[in-house]
């Protein structure tokens, strides 16, 4: 396979992923908006920094507030996270490895990108605007969907594995950087409202407010919340699931060409770590600066892939 | 498509049949089927310029243009003299040039033109293929009578529309495909494989690896050489994957470098070696060149194929025909006026209303007038132009265009078609039955340029 067309369908699962995440914290910064009984901007301070786009946003509007912050993650195109961007992103990445992708992967593709583009032509009222976050999630799930039923296990399929996980594990490690402080026992008075509208609303970012409670029997304990989102091999979107996936698609590439690379001794040490430390020595260790060294970690093994694989 | 008496002509007989039991209003349903179609799909083309919709559809009708076994055979003899004849041309001149000594084409017009390419001379390349891709457009003004406007012969494009609009065709009509022997086009894909892989270098040990190298996704034609790549099972390289390592051109894969022995490049000449032209170019591979000339790599079309589709070179081309394969063209020029020859020029300023003006190096319907329809201003305007460059220009007569009928909303119209067979050429010549119909959507137009709002129609050749 082309480097470039390896690099191609990294980067077009990288943001796919990337626009159905910015969608999920707009849910989630709109959820905290309501149920407060003062709305505060500063619930959209803390969604605009887990989308690492604050000084982008401060670059470009006088202040904060809530209309502008979520027109711009939603269909700002200076924003490069924005859903629209990234899902232009996705797309002509997808146009330039259009070969490696079955016809119903780029066709869920392309149709994600002519629906959206219509949807987000032009500012959604308020009113709209949980129909349009539910619109990107369906749109963005069809095209998992037809690239799961459709496409063959191979070298092409790793890729794009790898490049949805790398930037999911970077997405759910960003939301703890911003809200770890939240999570940290010393400051938190368990069972305050306030707390507890924080804690759902991390859940809530990435989709597991549900399913915390199945296993945590509904329990907002918040070294729970940081056990769930980092260290629980079962939920999808932690950052230990996202290791496993990427070790083990890394691992087909190697048995296929025979070779392997700087990127696969990084990922088998971050999931080494995540199998073997328990959420008490992530605490002891200070949240804060555990999940700094993650993100790290992860822009690193995103470049030695990058230069393994020859993308450039 | 009509008799004299107003009858179908014979080939739409079993069509006329269908069309008459058919609903209108389902037919014109199924038109936006196909529509969504080709946009779900992303058959597009870019036009440059229009910066509110960087991708068009091209319109498609579904009325089928239908030509007949025995006018197929006809015009397929004489599309293969015209291929023959080119390759001879262009072995010739940048051989032993015979056709200059004899005195039938002036050497000027062939040394002073920028399609000519001197680093071509004295090199042959694998099989003494040229061209392996042609599109003859061809244009009909009688039962009897076809005319070729020009022999794209340096990258043809279209090709996916043929397939396409087949492939749309079957999926909403197939009864028509029992009712009809329709000659198949769907492998294509296959034979242009073959027919790439059979002209492998010397260099090439093994077996050919042919790759499609396209300038990116932002060309207007990108889509098709994405398709192709595709259906053929073939890489799709951009010049930034290629580099030239100890004499041979390789890709960069995810595991190395890896050798390519054809290249089928959608790239224009002047940007596929910075060494060699155009030292800007970021779309090309430095040193391709002479790879080339080493051996080590086949380039389809070969480099300085442009030479035989320059419209200036075009109306010699029954001379050219005649000189090479020693009989007559079976296909007729349409009669062409050299402004560069003062009587032509003269004919051709005291005449413009009655004739289409082109460029001589253009292409897409770009930079020409057409003289009936024109404004006395635009008319006038012209003239100095004209005047400034006479040699810039040739002027072919309007020629009265068959018409084949379309979908409109009140019911079938007639509108001016043009038509593009492919052919591919190895060691043999291979003419696919069928081709890109283009059809002008307004009434009475004869532009049927993609790029100025023409349309495509499925193209069958019966079996008879």
């Amino acid at each position: 396979m082309l480097g470039r067309t390896a690099n191609g369908l990294y980067w077009m699962f990288r943001y796919i992923e990337r626009a159905e995440n910015s969608a999920r914290l707009i849910d989630a910064g709109l959820r905290m908006s309501l149920t407060r009984s003062q709305a505060t901007e500063d619930d959209w301070d803390g969604v605009l920094q887990s989308s690492g786009v604050r000084d982008i946003y401060d670059d470009l509007y006088e202040k904060l507030s809530s209309a502008d912050a979520i027109d711009f993650l939603l269909r700002d195109r200076a924003n490069p996270s924005s859903v629209m961007s990234c899902i232009d992103a996705g797309r002509n990445n997808a146009r330039m490895v259009r070969t490696a992708l079955t016809r119903e992967t780029w066709e869920a593709t392309n149709e994600c990108w002519l629906d959206l583009k219509a949807m987000l032509a032009r500012r959604v009222k308020a009113a709209d605007l949980p129909e349009a976050i539910d619109a990107i999630k369906r749109k963005t799930g069809l095209i998992r969907g037809a690239f799961h039923g459709t496409m063959l296990r191979n070298e092409i399929f790793n890729f794009s594995r790898i490049g949805t996980f790398i930037e999911r594990a970077d997405n759910t490690a960003r939301i703890l950087d911003v809200k770890y402080y939240v999570l940290l026992p010393a400051v938190s008075q368990v069972g305050s409202s306030i707390d507890n509208v924080q804690w759902e609303s991390i859940l809530r970012s990435v989709s597991a407010h549900r399913s915390y409670g199945w296993v945590y029997e509904a329990e907002y304990k918040p070294s729970h919340i940081a056990d769930f989102l980092i260290l629980n091999g079962r939920m999808p979107r932690s950052l230990a699931y996202c290791y496993e996936k990427i070790v083990s698609n890394l691992g087909y590439l190697a048995r296929e060409y025979g070779e392997s690379h700087a990127a696969h001794a990084t990922a088998e040490e971050t999931l080494t770590s995540l199998r073997n430390h328990s959420i008490k020595d992530v605490m002891d260790q200070g949240l804060h600066e555990y999940i700094e060294n993650f993100i790290s970690h992860n822009n690193r093994l995103g470049q030695e892939i990058s230069d393994g694989y020859r993308f450039y | 498509m009509m008799n004299a008496d107003n009858s179908p002509r014979q080939p739409y007989s079993t069509y006329n049949d269908w069309y008459a039991s058919q609903d209108r209003a389902r037919l014109i349903a199924k038109s936006k089927d196909a529509e969504n179609i080709f946009r779900k799909t992303g058959i597009t083309f870019a036009v440059y310029g229009h910066a509110d919709s960087s991708e068009k559809l091209i319109p498609f009708d579904l009325i089928p243009r239908i030509i007949s076994g025995r006018e197929w055979r006809k015009l397929a003899q004489g599309i293969e003299q015209r291929v023959i004849a080119l390759n001879a041309f262009l072995d010739d001149i940048y051989h032993k040039q015979e056709i200059i000594k004899a005195g039938r084409i002036p050497r000027e017009l062939i040394e002073r033109n920028e399609a000519f390419l001197p680093q071509m001379i004295g090199f042959r390349p694998p099989g003494g293929v040229y061209t392996h891709i042609v599109g003859t457009d061809i244009v009909r003004t009688g039962e009897d009578q076809f005319y070729v406007l020009e022999d794209n012969a340096r990258t043809p494009s279209g090709v996916s529309y043929m397939l396409e609009n087949r492939e749309t065709m079957m999926q909403m009509f197939p009864e028509l495909f029992h009712q009809n022997r329709v000659r198949p086009v769907e492998n294509y894909p296959y034979l242009l494989r073959h027919s790439l892989a059979s002209l492998a270098p010397p260099g090439c040990d093994g077996k050919p690896r042919v790759a499609v190298l396209t300038p990116g996704i932002y060309n207007s034609a990108y889509y098709e050489h994405a398709f192709l790549a595709d259906m053929m099972g073939v890489e799709l390289v951009e010049g930034s994957d290629l580099r030239v390592i100890d004499g041979k051109v390789r890709m960069r894969t995810t595991r190395g470098y890896e050798a390519i022995d054809v290249l089928y490049r959608r790239v224009d000449d002047d940007y596929l070696d910075p060494l060699t032209f155009k030292p800007e170019s970021a779309l090309g591979i430095p040193g391709i060149m002479d790879v080339y000339r080493a051996g080590n790599i086949t380039i389809a079309n070969a480099p300085g194929t442009g030479i035989c589709d320059d419209k200036a070179i075009y109306s010699y081309m029954p001379e050219i025909v005649e000189f090479y394969t020693g009989r007559k063209a079976l296909l007729e020029n349409v009669p062409t006026w050299r402004c560069s020859e003062p009587d032509s020029l003269k004919y051709v300023l005291e005449n413009l209303g009655d004739l289409v003006v082109k460029e001589v190096h253009g292409s897409g319907g770009y930079g020409m007038l057409v003289g009936p329809t024109a404004s006395k201003k635009e008319h006038a305007a012209f003239a100095e132009k004209l005047k400034a460059r006479p040699a810039n220009y040739i002027a072919q007569p309007t020629l009265s265009l068959s018409t084949v009928p379309i979908l409109v909303n009140k019911g079938i119209a007639p509108r001016h078609v043009d038509l593009r067979p492919y052919v591919l050429v190895s060691d043999k010549v291979q003419i696919i039955p069928g081709g890109l119909t283009r059809v002008a959507l307004k009434a009475g137009s004869l532009v049927v340029n993609s790029s100025q709002g023409g349309g495509t129609k499925d193209t069958w050749v019966l079996e008879d």
